[in-house]
């Protein structure tokens, strides 16, 4: 092997070290027991222990803000691709006046910090009448994930040729039909690729959860996760949260791995034209 | 069946004029065939036909109805694109059976339509396929047969065949003109080649920057062009273009001068022209006699030969363009050689400077 394989294969060792090691780490100190032991270094768990985990599955919030998380992200994902999917369309297919001011807009939206928008996010939510119910997290999410979708739906729907289209049209469709039937069909990566994202940044998303959202039936995983007490208030239970921190990134790998292929294909697509 | 009118169209996008005070008309059931260089207009002229580009003045009507207002759909037309536009993720079946889904036509009816036009283009053994598993041509006739099934009365075809290699393009060409015998529609094609022009049309529209040059049979357009532009289009190798002048004018015929090497009486008139004017005489490759005699006659060098096997093509040394001369394919002819061209008076076109045809 050649000096710059090697040190191409060290480069990524360390890169792999360097993005795992947190997720390693977290999986070590929820397999210890709770005390002192936690202070201890141990890059192998000498006594592993599985009641942390037992500890957070038994907690009566732990199956309810799960099944909050799960619902929420899945109809904000859902919302989404179906607002950003026909928002694409228009703006990727008709020339209408303003159109690149209005992709502008959307974009700008979207560099606001979330601490930004907070409190006029909480006034809209309070007079909307949706504070700590579903649909007031649902909305801000919503909202939220909706620019990079658009914008990278709208990138794709550029890309596939016009032709398709206007032999849709001879054949008699309409613009549902042509969105529906002919474009959507074709767009399944790009679906994926922005529907994971605004799916991992619903479930992972915690100052809305616990701005918008009080009681234990309506609020999601990292908010509950936030509320773990240790015995004494200058106690944090590390094991606990990170046994927690370790079942709540399960679901988000394994929606990873089944639809990495397609991510990939998806992420190239709108970039470069096939 | 279906007549086509097209009365004073105008379209412009942006600033740009590109389709100027077009009128036409297309008779049912004939074969007609758009061709001009790139940029003429006439894919903008199709796609106005189509309905999926609007005018900004001037009518079109099929079968009587102005259909200027009207969506593809109601147009009763059917389009074949250059580039296919199969819908990738249907099969072949589902492809050309997509428009007739769409009229809500029975299971019955689309079944049997599709495998009709699947039997007609033998395209019955890949239904089942998608098309990135089929080649050029046999998406082609896919795009072909989804034109088919829904039985429209006319069909507009975009340079249907310029992505297929020469000998698919060739195949595809006979059997085109099959279909149009056995399916009687209007059929409107556009092409930048003039081979499948002259191979295909019953009339043939020439488009030059917007506006009709010429519209005619084939042998119309190759024997009679109205003007230089059709003389140099229609014809391969082009319409040599020699700059001449007027010698003299009689009563039925121009004498013009052939470089200044001999004359010739061609039996043409222009009410306009007078004696000294400059004119420019058209003749035909296949037309000149090599070595032989005609009514008029120039002598030059040949610099290039190019031996075709049932033609040879000289290249004789002319200012600005080379003349092209047509000789028979076994020539002896060699580079630097001195040839003899005759000019016969019937095959000679003469343009005036504006490059309108004498009569």
């Amino acid at each position: 092997m050649s000096w710059k394989k090697i040190s191409l294969v060290f480069l990524l060792l360390i890169i792999l070290v360097y993005t795992c090691f947190p997720f390693y780490w977290a999986i070590v100190s929820a397999l210890k027991k709770a005390g002192t032991g936690t202070f201890i270094v141990e890059y192998w768990p000498s006594e592993p222990v599985l009641k942390n985990f037992i500890y957070v599955l038994n907690r009566p919030a732990f199956g309810s803000t799960f099944f909050n998380s799960f619902l929420v992200s899945t109809l904000t994902v859902l919302f989404c691709l179906l607002i950003a999917l026909t928002a694409s369309y228009a703006l990727g297919r008709i020339q209408f006046k303003g159109r690149t001011v209005l992709l502008l807009g959307i974009l700008g939206t979207s560099m606001f910090p979330q601490v930004a928008i907070l409190s006029g996010m909480f006034e809209l939510v309070r007079s909307l009448g949706v504070y700590n119910t579903y649909q007031g997290l649902i909305m801000s999410y919503v909202v939220f994930s909706l620019p990079f979708t658009v914008w990278i739906l709208t990138a794709f729907i550029r890309d596939l040729p016009i032709e398709i289209e206007e032999a849709a049209m001879v054949d008699g469709a309409n613009s549902y039909v042509i969105l529906f039937k002919v474009f959507l069909p074709l767009m399944w990566p790009a679906m994926v690729t922005t529907g994971i994202l605004a799916f991992i940044g619903a479930w992972n998303e915690f100052l809305f959860a616990l701005t918008l959202t009080i009681s234990p039936e309506v609020t999601t995983l990292p908010v509950f996760m936030a509320s773990f007490r240790g015995e004494s208030e200058f106690e944090i239970p590390w094991p606990n949260i990170m046994a927690a921190s370790v079942l709540v990134t399960i679901p988000v790998l394994i929606v990873v791995l089944i639809f990495q292929n397609r991510i990939v294909k998806g992420l190239t697509a709108g970039a470069v034209k096939g | 069946m279906a007549d086509i009118n097209i009365n004073t169209v105008n379209k412009y996008f942006g600033d740009v004029h590109v389709i100027k005070d077009v009128s036409l008309d297309i008779k049912s059931q004939s074969f007609t065939v758009l061709v001009g260089p790139s940029g003429c207009g006439k894919s903008t002229m199709l796609r106005m036909i189509a309905g999926l580009e609007d005018i900004n003045s001037g009518t079109i009507s099929i079968d009587g109805q102005v259909v200027n207002d009207l969506p593809p759909k109601q147009r009763n037309i059917a389009m074949v694109f250059q580039s296919y536009a199969l819908y990738p993720h249907m099969t072949v079946f589902d492809n050309m059976a997509f428009g007739l889904k769409l009229e809500k036509r029975s299971k019955d009816e689309i079944n049997e339509r599709v495998n009709e036009a699947a039997r007609i283009l033998q395209i019955e053994d890949y239904l089942q396929r998608k098309p990135k598993q089929l080649s050029g041509g046999q998406r082609q006739r896919v795009a072909i047969g989804r034109a088919i099934t829904r039985k429209p009365k006319v069909f507009l075809f975009d340079e249907p065949l310029s992505n297929l290699d020469a000998a698919l393009r060739v195949q595809m060409r006979v059997e085109l003109a099959k279909l149009h015998n056995e399916l009687e529609a209007t059929m409107i094609y556009v092409t930048h080649d003039q081979t499948e022009a002259m191979t295909l049309a019953d009339d043939i529209v020439v488009l030059d920057t917007g506006i009709v040059s010429q519209k005619g049979s084939p042998l119309e357009l190759y024997d009679r062009p109205n003007n230089m532009f059709v003389g140099g289009f229609i014809g391969s190798p082009k319409m040599n273009f020699i700059s001449s002048k007027i010698l003299s004018k009689s009563s039925d015929a121009t004498e013009v001068d052939i470089m200044g090497m001999s004359k010739i009486s061609v039996s043409k008139m222009s009410a306009s022209s007078s004696e000294g004017d400059s004119v420019t005489l058209g003749i035909r490759p296949e037309h000149l006699v090599v070595n032989g005699d005609a009514d008029g006659s120039w002598e030059s060098k040949v610099f290039v030969v190019e031996k075709l096997g049932d033609v040879t093509y000289l290249y004789l040394e002319k200012d600005g363009e080379p003349l092209v001369a047509e000789t028979e394919g076994h020539s002896e002819i060699k580079v630097g050689d001195t040839v003899k061209v005759g000019f016969p008076a019937g095959r000679c076109q003469l343009f005036d400077s504006s490059g309108q045809a004498f009569k």
